[in-house]
């Protein structure tokens, strides 16, 4: 997980680019739909966590990608240690180099919209549950897409589907407190999220990976 | 695993399984037909007039049996492809990947007859019910998996691929099914209870029963149908296939 | 007859849902069908080529 967590930081230009793609399509979303306060105060919870998925989706690709190539991969599986416990580091370093940067741009974004200060304390709280899931979920579809053609597409086509409650519980979280009903129960299904995706996707990425490199 | 003296694993080679696919297909496509006609009738002709939704509820009669028949089918193919992945059995694998398409068939009609049937009863298309959108997701899922595997090769890895991800959507179906009717209670407004199924008379029931028969029997002639072709198309390198082959000539 | 098709004013939407129904199902039989016969013709071209 540490040479993760080197060898991410030294490409540089892949985490910013990231970061630059979830900024520049949250700012679209005020230029197409006006600048009416009312309104962007409304869609910013919703904005902002379609565009950190979407930017997460995007970060996917390179989450096995090198070490496939580079054969790391395949000494990964003959490595003592169990695979999904090595899948579970590499999924994390993914997460703190991809995931962690939106999360704290997020409230800045979210300014932008008009936030109140409480709404932006619950989407950041939102965010730092949901994104992990949203990586570990990813993890699956990017291992079984590994090496296969049109892979980028096809993974967004795989796991899209499979973010909706984590869009649906994190979006809803913050729009629960802004109108007032308590976010506790979204946080806390989003935490129950986090928690069956920590058991169950590495385990599943690790035989997905185990499927790819047959 | 012997059961009522019947070896099963037999039969789950392909070899043995090919004719008698075969022999049972068109059993299944003559019940599915004979259903089929049974039901329509007892659809138009039997089944009284709605004294609510008048002639409109008609739908009802392929609509229901449709999303059953999607719901249902993609757990049966979720259990293959486990199968398939835990006993490494090629025809379970080969079964599941044939279930797919009649699956995601059913999904858009039952999508579609529920669109026609909204319009007249609710005044719109769609809503973003908890039903309907789980639907729709099931639709994603289907061809989600149909993709993975078409764009991997190997066929021996297309098959562990999109069966692992079919498990892995029969884990998380019921999980969004939950989430977006706990999204849907907090937008009470803009949608429409579709909770409030009106009592509905015996003839009605055993008309979408037999409607539901046709169409599973269909399904199991369907996959029949195809798995004779996967088995075909995979095994074609093997002494029986080429053997079958000369014998056809 | 004409009333029956009529369907009390629904006839569009009740119409438009089998019909639909039996497009698919027929859409998708002779697309199996279509299928079967591609492979079949592809083995047997197979089977003369080893055969010489």
């Amino acid at each position: 997980m540490k040479r993760d967590l080197i060898l991410a930081v030294r490409r540089m230009s892949d985490v910013l680019t990231t970061l630059f793609f979830f900024i520049i399509v949250v700012s679209l979303f005020p230029l197409g739909i006006g600048p009416e306060v009312e309104i962007l105060r409304m869609i910013a919870p919703g904005v902002v966590w379609v565009a950190a998925i979407l930017a997460s989706m995007l970060a996917l690709g390179r989450l096995f990608e090198g070490d496939y190539r580079d054969g790391t991969l395949e000494q990964m599986l003959l490595a003592p240690q169990p695979l999904s416990v090595l899948v579970l580091g590499k999924v994390l370093a993914h997460w703190a180099v991809s995931g962690l940067p939106l999360v704290l741009m997020a409230p800045l974004l979210g300014l932008q919209f008009g936030m109140t200060a409480e709404g932006l304390g619950v989407l950041l709280v939102s965010l730092v549950l949901g994104t992990p899931a949203i990586s570990l979920i990813g993890a699956v579809g990017a291992a079984l897409t590994l090496g296969v053609r049109g892979g980028g597409v096809l993974v967004s086509l795989l796991v899209l589907p499979l973010y909706i409650p984590v869009l649906i519980f994190g979006a809803g979280a913050v729009e629960a407190s802004v109108t007032g009903l308590g976010a506790e129960a979204h946080l806390s299904l989003l935490g129950a999220i986090l928690a069956l995706a920590l058991c169950f996707a590495p385990w599943a990425t690790a035989a997905a990976l185990r499927i790819s490199l047959d | 695993m012997a059961f009522a003296g019947i070896n099963w694993f037999k039969y789950s080679s392909p070899a043995t399984f090919y004719p008698l696919a075969g022999k049972m297909m068109p059993w299944f496509a003559g019940l599915a037909a004979v259903l089929t006609v049974i039901g329509l009738y007892m659809s138009f002709f039997v089944a009284p007039t709605d004294y609510k939704q008048g002639e409109a509820y008609r739908i009802m009669f392929i609509h229901v049996p449709a999303a059953w028949m999607s719901m249902f089918i993609y757990v049966v193919m979720a259990v293959y492809a486990a199968m398939g992945l835990i006993f490494n059995t090629r025809l379970s694998a080969m079964m599941a990947s044939s279930l797919a398409p009649t699956g995601a068939l059913f999904t858009f009609l039952a999508l579609w007859t529920g669109a026609l049937w909204g319009k007249p009863m609710w005044g719109t298309w769609w809503v973003w019910d908890a039903r309907l959108t789980t639907e729709l997701i099931l639709l994603f899922l289907y061809i989600g998996f149909m993709s993975l595997e078409a764009a991997i090769d190997d066929p021996r890895r297309a098959t562990r691929a999109s069966g692992l991800l079919a498990i892995v959507g029969v884990v998380n179906v019921p999980i969004i099914y939950f989430s977006v009717e706990w999204w849907n209670t907090l937008h009470q407004g803009a949608s429409i209870s579709l909770d409030k199924a009106p009592s509905m008379a015996t003839i009605m029931l055993a008309s979408m029963l037999v409607m539901t028969l046709a169409f599973w029997m269909y399904t199991i002639a369907m996959v029949l149908y195809r798995v004779r072709c996967e088995i075909l198309e995979r095994e074609r390198h093997s002494e029986w296939v080429v053997a079958l082959m000369e014998e056809r000539k | 007859m004409s009333e029956f098709f009529a369907m009390g004013g629904y006839g569009l939407y009740v119409w438009g849902s089998y019909g639909v129904t039996a497009l698919v199902i027929v859409a998708e039989i002779v697309w199996v069908v279509q299928r079967r016969k591609v492979l079949l013709k592809r083995l047997a071209r197979m089977s003369r080529l080893t055969k010489g």
